[in-house]
């Protein structure tokens, strides 16, 4: 049987470079015609310390992780110890490994794999300025088919800043490294399905990040405001966005605290600005006062964040969906929002650009839920599609006299003056108010406006993105956002052998939609959630929420560890769809 | 937008919304209300061209009683929203509102930033040196001793927060205290403050007439820095006065030339399109 894809794991202790050469063999692999991604694992420290590039190279588009690793490259054998638990292998997986770079026998973790010297650090020493990670690079793409030339563009430009020595050096080692490769075990070379036909380019694709992707979204949308304090996981999305928003005529603004970021944005949008911030879970709580304010004075702000393992600072650099119950439920009061998830890296483009959308059309907040595993993972994708979803804010054109900020629109949504709009002058206010938006405690008042601001978010047409829904069958899998890769490849290798099992990935979380959930449920005879949270938020959400079928069941567990396909295959096993 | 003469002359009563204020009898905002309306009409700045930004508190009641553009926001964020708002809006004039609770405990860190990032909008803080709008605490600036507090009832023990002091520490360069018994003294300073490039901070000692009665005299005490006072741009020498000068001394303290904060928004690119480019392979 050829192979499609083949997952690599690169492990070295801080300073060895194991996420330079990571990237530089996925742009190879992309470059070769190869779709793939890269994901990260790294303890606590700020440099230094253990870390792990986990890449996995297929011949078509992949949003999950396999079930086990075919190579492992321990660039220092004492770093692999630490990622035991992240890098399941099999008796088949091969450890490439240095006799020279430690104490192998005792520092290299037990496994099933079998383990071949390389002696990288030999080698490299060898070359002047010479470092053990680029043989190891070499070395890796001899053995899974990558061209000894195609390394070379890939090193100029990594390296360009760093002169003519290093890029020297580095290629000496490449070298090296290429030709230790001969005496390795080489694996088959995986077909390229990006060719339409051999030698005829395919579609166009990218290497992008998630934390990009959600950037890309929020400015195709129309963000050209955004203020933020540094995170962990969501600090690229911010990098990204601070180096492009002025090429647009926009800003990002570092503010001093989560509480000045999003009160900034909430100012920019009121003077007409499209506007978002990024953060992660300890700093989605400590905004949730303002997202408030954004709920009750009617302005649209989108925050993203790309959740880590919680709470507290938790695990700060790894994934876990564990910040539901926070986006649904952690405001104070009756604040409907919205809240959103997207299931894939590319699908950081599509939802954060909706979510902006749909924010500005009804002039409320709007939480954009990523994850770690999808915001720092760089995959090579198809182009993500232009959309039409654009900021589109529903301000009057005319004002006539006694202009009604907070009107009791039938829609919900009434037009928003903008400063500098002569005759719109009015207070956006966070106290509940009249519909001119004069301060009132009268009940009246509040019911009117509670009213208001649900009905025009529950009213809304979202079409069929709410969720992704795909398959046939009376069994299906329901689940939301990162967790959506491995359930789709579950899902996908069960139907290669003759079942049928139906996805439900949800990407609007709220407002609840009933009506639709229960068309999506017709006929599901056994449901299977699949949620990475240790007090099955997700499942909670959907009971409240949702009628659900009888027979019902949950796979969950806490970040970090990711699920993998065949996990969700075992857990469908005993429900007869076993082939 | 600093004024502009090519506009209509409004009156002063004319920026006010009609919105009857929830302040008491004689509370020393009303004349701040006046002050604001007096400052933006002899500045000839246009009601849809202003903002006024507040957070809680009765002083952060403001907005609503003006004809302006307004945000009425949560306690403590007034100077973050407003910041938001002038750097998305550098043609608006921008103006946050608020207490002493509201700007230096609750909404402190974004005090500080504020003076030290320099967005070109004023700030006027009504201290009366209690919590009015809870009834009755001590804020930041109450004295030590104060023993009606009912949270401290033998007192804070505490030294007050000394505001223009911090300011200036903090890289504000436009620092000015006026009396809210003075509306025309306390108008002109806002005018001042509006027409400064930069962030501007006018401390107007406003008296809670209802928790802190004492603090009717507060007209009889303060009195204009002398002549030789004037505003200097020594801050050495500010400080110095700041801080000998026993919180007394009205008019304008401190005044510097550093740059405003005003990041550019001229597009570079034409396209959107052309983003793909850094993510094709």
């Amino acid at each position: 049987m050829s192979r499609k894809n083949l997952s690599i794991a690169l492990t070295g202790s801080g300073g060895s470079g194991v996420m330079t050469t990571g990237s530089m063999l996925l742009e190879a692999a992309a470059k070769a015609g190869w779709y793939g991604y890269m994901g990260r694992s790294a303890g606590p420290q700020i440099r230094g310390g253990e870390a792990a590039a986990l890449i996995r190279v297929a011949s078509e588009p992949i949003e999950s992780p396999d079930d086990s690793f075919d190579l492992v490259l321990a660039i220092e054998p004492g770093s692999m110890g630490r990622f035991v638990a992240e890098l399941p292998l099999r008796p088949d997986s091969l450890i490439i490994s240095d006799a020279e770079g430690g104490r192998r026998s005792s520092s290299l973790p037990e496994t099933p794999a079998q383990v071949v010297d390389l002696p990288m650090k030999k080698l490299a020493k060898t070359v002047k300025g010479g470092r053990p990670n680029m043989i190891a690079l070499g070395a890796v793409a001899k053995m899974i088919g990558l061209p000894e030339a195609s390394i070379y563009p890939i090193l100029e430009k990594t390296l360009k800043s760093k002169g003519a020595e290093a890029l020297e050096a580095s290629w000496a080692c490449v070298q090296k490294g290429f030709a230790a490769g001969h005496d390795l075990p080489e694996f088959e070379a995986l077909p390229i399905a990006s060719e339409s036909s051999p030698g005829e380019p395919g579609p166009e694709r990218w290497s992008i990040t998630g934390n990009e992707a959600a950037g890309l979204g929020a400015v195709r949308g129309g963000v050209r405001f955004v203020a933020a304090y540094p995170i962990t996981p969501a600090t690229e999305a911010l990098e990204w966005l601070a180096g492009t928003l002025p090429k647009l005529g926009g800003v990002l603004v570092q503010a001093e605290d989560e509480l000045s970021s999003i009160n900034q944005i909430i100012g920019a949008s009121f003077g007409g600005t499209p506007a978002l911030t990024a953060t992660s879970g300890p700093g989605l709580a400590l905004m949730t006062e303002s997202i408030g304010l954004a709920v009750c004075s009617e302005v649209p702000v989108v925050i993203l964040d790309v959740m880590r393992c919680g709470p507290s600072t938790g695990i700060a650099t790894k994934s876990e969906q564990s910040d539901l119950n926070i986006a649904l439920n952690g405001l104070h009061g009756d604040a409907p929002h919205l809240v959103l998830s997207p299931n894939s890296v590319s699908d950081c483009v599509f939802t954060t650009q909706w979510a902006v959308h749909l924010a500005e059309s009804m002039q409320t907040a709007a939480i954009v839920l990523s994850d770690q595993s999808l915001g720092q993972t760089r995959a090579i994708v198809d182009r993500p599609a232009d959309l039409a979803f654009l900021a589109k804010r529903l301000v009057p054109e005319q004002l006539e006299e006694n202009y009604l900020r907070y009107a009791v629109a039938v829609s919900g949504v009434s037009p928003m003056a903008i400063p500098g709009q002569k005759g719109g002058q009015h207070t956006a206010d966070g106290l509940e108010h009249t519909e001119a938006g004069t301060p009132s405690s009268l009940p009246e008042d509040h019911l009117a406006q509670l009213d208001k601001r649900e009905r025009k978010i529950n009213g809304f047409d979202y079409g069929q993105h709410w969720a992704d829904l795909e398959g046939v069958g009376d069994t299906a899998v329901i689940t939301w956002g990162s967790t959506t890769g491995p359930v789709r490849e579950a899902l996908s290798r069960l139907k290669g052998q003759g079942v049928d099992i139906r996805l439900i990935a949800i990407r609007l979380l709220a407002p609840e939609r009933p009506a639709d959930m229960a068309a999506a449920l017709k006929g599901i005879k056994r449901l299977l959630v699949v949620e990475q949270s240790h007090s099955k938020q997700f499942h909670r959400y959907l009971r409240a929420a949702y009628d659900l079928p009888a027979e019902t069941r949950v796979f969950n567990r806490p970040g970090p560890l990711p699920f993998r396909p065949q996990e969700i295959i075992e857990q469908l096993a005993d429900w007869g769809t076993k082939s | 937008m600093k004024g502009d003469t090519a506009c209509t002359l409004l009156q002063p009563k004319e920026y006010k919304s009609g919105v009857k204020p929830v302040w008491c009898p004689g509370c020393g905002d009303f004349g701040v209300l006046g002050s604001i309306t007096k400052a933006l009409s002899g500045l000839r700045i246009q009601p849809e061209n202003v903002a006024i930004v507040s957070g809680i508190g009765c002083s952060s009641r403001m907005p609503t009683y003006l004809n302006t553009y307004g945000f009425h926001g949560v306690h403590g964020r007034a100077l973050a929203l407003a910041t938001g708002l002038k750097v998305a809006r550098q043609d608006l004039t921008v103006i946050a509102t608020g207490g002493d609770g509201d700007g230096f405990s609750i909404g402190g860190n974004h005090f500080l930033h504020t003076c030290r990032r320099n967005p070109d909008m004023t700030y006027i803080v009504m201290d009366n040196q209690v919590y009015g709008m809870t009834k009755g605490q001590a804020s930041p600036t109450t004295d030590p001793n104060w023993v009606q507090g009912k949270l401290t009832p033998s007192g804070t023990g505490i030294n007050p927060f000394q505001p223009l002091v911090i300011a200036l520490a903090s890289g504000a360069n436009f620092i000015a205290r006026t009396s809210s018994s003075d509306s025309n003294g306390t108008a002109r300073v806002i005018m001042e403050a509006i027409r400064h490039p930069g962030f501007s901070m006018v401390q107007v000692l406003s008296p809670c007439v209802t928790f802190r009665p004492e603090q009717r005299e507060w007209k009889h005490m303060l009195i204009p820095a002398p002549a030789a006072m004037e505003a200097t741009s020594d801050p050495a020498l500010a400080a110095r006065r700041l801080l000998t000068d026993e919180g007394v001394y009205t008019g304008i303290l401190y005044q510097g030339d550093r740059p405003a904060y005003q990041p550019k928004h001229e597009p570079s690119i034409d396209n959107i399109a052309e983003l793909d480019e850094e993510f094709q392979i």
